[in-house]
């Protein structure tokens, strides 16, 4: 069950798109058989890593999850207020306001899972992953066409991570927050697909969801967190090895 | 199975009581709280079971893709007929519902595989009346003119798309534990990416903002957001987060979707379906 850690790497490109989406176009259906574990009844536990004692694990079930979308969240929320901050330009107005939309959006559901998490261990912040600390190496936020292509790829990784982490859940409480999240980050990944490609089939494009069954992608954990890691964006080491 | 015997169903009577039950395969999951049985048989040829909760008459996996097929039927047979009705310009909207009805066409097929594959017999496809008793010519049809025909197009997806995220989000929780979960929120999220699109096309945000039904929609369409305006999100009132400045109602309602019961879904389906 040992999981690569996700830490800093030199960025390579300034944006990844292709491995993201290369990533995003094999959405697994339950294909594998997968129990997760514990002993722990209430499912928040949360077991140390002894390779790795003083680097965070996200945890096991559904402090797990929860670890685990406040980490991609903590990563948009950090990505559009570095865009808003300094908007590229010649922006339309449009865009503006998408992006502003998407900051604000974004913060809100960061702060959210810290909140939610912090209630759920009774506010053992041992169990909290830390503020996460991000380097977008080369990224030129000046540049249009690498900002709204990152904020795609943040995008559709973010709903194919709470797609593939839904049957991870227990709570149906978290389940639905869970939900409530997912649909609204597929609305953003809908609007940015379209402001690529105006006037295009890509805001639900072939690239992303399956022609046969019409299915967005979903991915395991570690299969988000392993792409995530190759950006380099995430400088906070932390591990997921108890999530599958 | 008849269509209007599906929707008393779901809130009257136990569904599919004849069935022989298939409890053993879901017997661990007792309750809602206890943890999940992580099921990974693919979609096609998973099992159903009878009643997962056989208490809760109507919030068993089986109901709640029958309702996600009966909408899909809606959705589908509404792209189709838009398609064909002359009414929509080419360019983006063409290109747009092209795109939409090829998804809505899949998840139709695949439900119906899935149900079948689990020795379910699907819903019969209602017949459907998109002009809602005469509220609405979409099709142009009625001699509405291709202006207002095309206004109601576009309404009426919204509408639906909007109504279908918040409908497979009301059935997550009766999936839970189920090999049905992943797909329902793999198909979830596609309808809000068609609802995205389908709100940009008509000038609004891809979002909802408070319960607003957005600039154009009838009044009739009010059902399909009320409720949205939450801020309250796992006992959290989310227009407090952050350590600056609060975050407005339009930011703290935009940032989350609301779900929608299953018999809300099936009031604001049947007013579009005839039987």
């Amino acid at each position: 069950m040992k999981k690569s850690i996700v830490k800093v790497k030199p960025v390579k490109k300034a944006t990844n798109r292709r491995q993201f989406l290369k990533l995003g176009g094999m959405g697994v259906v339950g294909a594998s058989l997968l129990v997760a574990c514990s002993n722990d009844d209430n499912g928040m536990g949360m077991m140390p890593d002894p390779d790795n004692p003083d680097i965070f694990d996200l945890g096991e079930g559904d402090l797990g999850v929860l670890n685990y979308a406040y980490a991609l969240e903590q990563l948009e929320a950090d990505f559009y207020t570095k865009v808003v901050n300094s908007f590229y330009g010649n922006i339309s107005d449009e865009e503006m306001q998408v992006l502003t939309d998407l900051y604000y959006h974004e913060v809100n559901h960061r702060d959210f899972f810290k909140a939610a998490i912090t209630a759920a261990v009774d506010g053992n912040t041992d169990l909290v992953l830390p503020t996460l600390e991000f380097d977008y190496g080369n990224l030129d936020f000046g540049n249009r066409e690498q900002v709204l292509t990152t904020a795609s790829v943040l995008e559709d990784t973010g709903v194919a991570a709470y797609n593939g982490a839904g049957r991870l859940i227990s709570n149906p409480g978290y389940l639905l927050l869970a939900g409530k999240i997912v649909s609204v980050e597929a609305r953003h990944a809908s609007a940015i697909r379209t402001l690529l490609n105006p006037g295009s089939a890509d805001f639900a494009g072939d690239d992303y969801v399956t022609t046969d069954t019409g299915l967005a992608a979903a991915l395991d954990p570690s299969v988000v967190l392993s792409a995530v890691g190759d950006t380099g964006f995430i400088t906070t080491p932390f591990t997921a090895n108890n999530l599958p | 199975m008849d269509i209007i015997k599906f929707l008393d169903g779901f809130t009257n009577e136990s569904l599919l009581h004849a069935k022989p039950s298939r409890r053993d395969m879901f017997g661990t999951l007792g309750s809602l709280g206890k943890k999940a049985v992580l099921s990974a048989i693919p979609f096609g040829l998973a099992t159903m079971p009878n009643k997962t909760y056989a208490q809760d008459v109507g919030n068993d996996p089986v109901s709640a893709l029958q309702l996600a097929l009966t909408l899909e039927y809606l959705e589908d047979e509404f792209y189709d007929l838009a398609l064909q009705s002359g009414v929509l310009p080419s360019g983006r909207p063409e290109t747009v519902y092209m795109q939409i009805s090829k998804h809505e066409q899949a998840h139709v097929d695949f439900l119906i595989t899935g149900l079948e594959g689990a020795g379910v017999t699907p819903v019969e496809k209602p017949t459907f009346d998109f002009t809602a008793g005469g509220a609405f010519d979409p099709f142009n049809e009625n001699g509405v003119g291709q202006e207002t025909a095309y206004a109601q197009l576009l309404a009426l997806a919204q509408a639906f798309e909007d109504t279908g995220v918040r409908a497979y989000k009301g059935q997550a929780g009766n999936l839970l534990g189920s090999a049905f979960l992943t797909p329902a929120l793999q198909i979830h999220a596609v309808e809000a990416m068609h609802a995205s699109e389908i709100r940009r096309l008509r000038g609004l945000k891809g979002w909802i903002t408070n319960n607003e039904r957005g600039a154009g929609m009838p009044e009739a369409t009010q059902a399909v957001y009320n409720g949205e305006e939450n801020v309250t999100q796992g006992g959290v009132d989310v227009t407090t987060l952050g350590n600056t400045a609060p975050f407005s109602m339009e930011a703290s309602t935009e940032a989350y979707d609301e779900a929608l019961s299953g018999d809300d879904a099936v009031a604001i389906a049947s007013l579009f379906i005839v039987s």
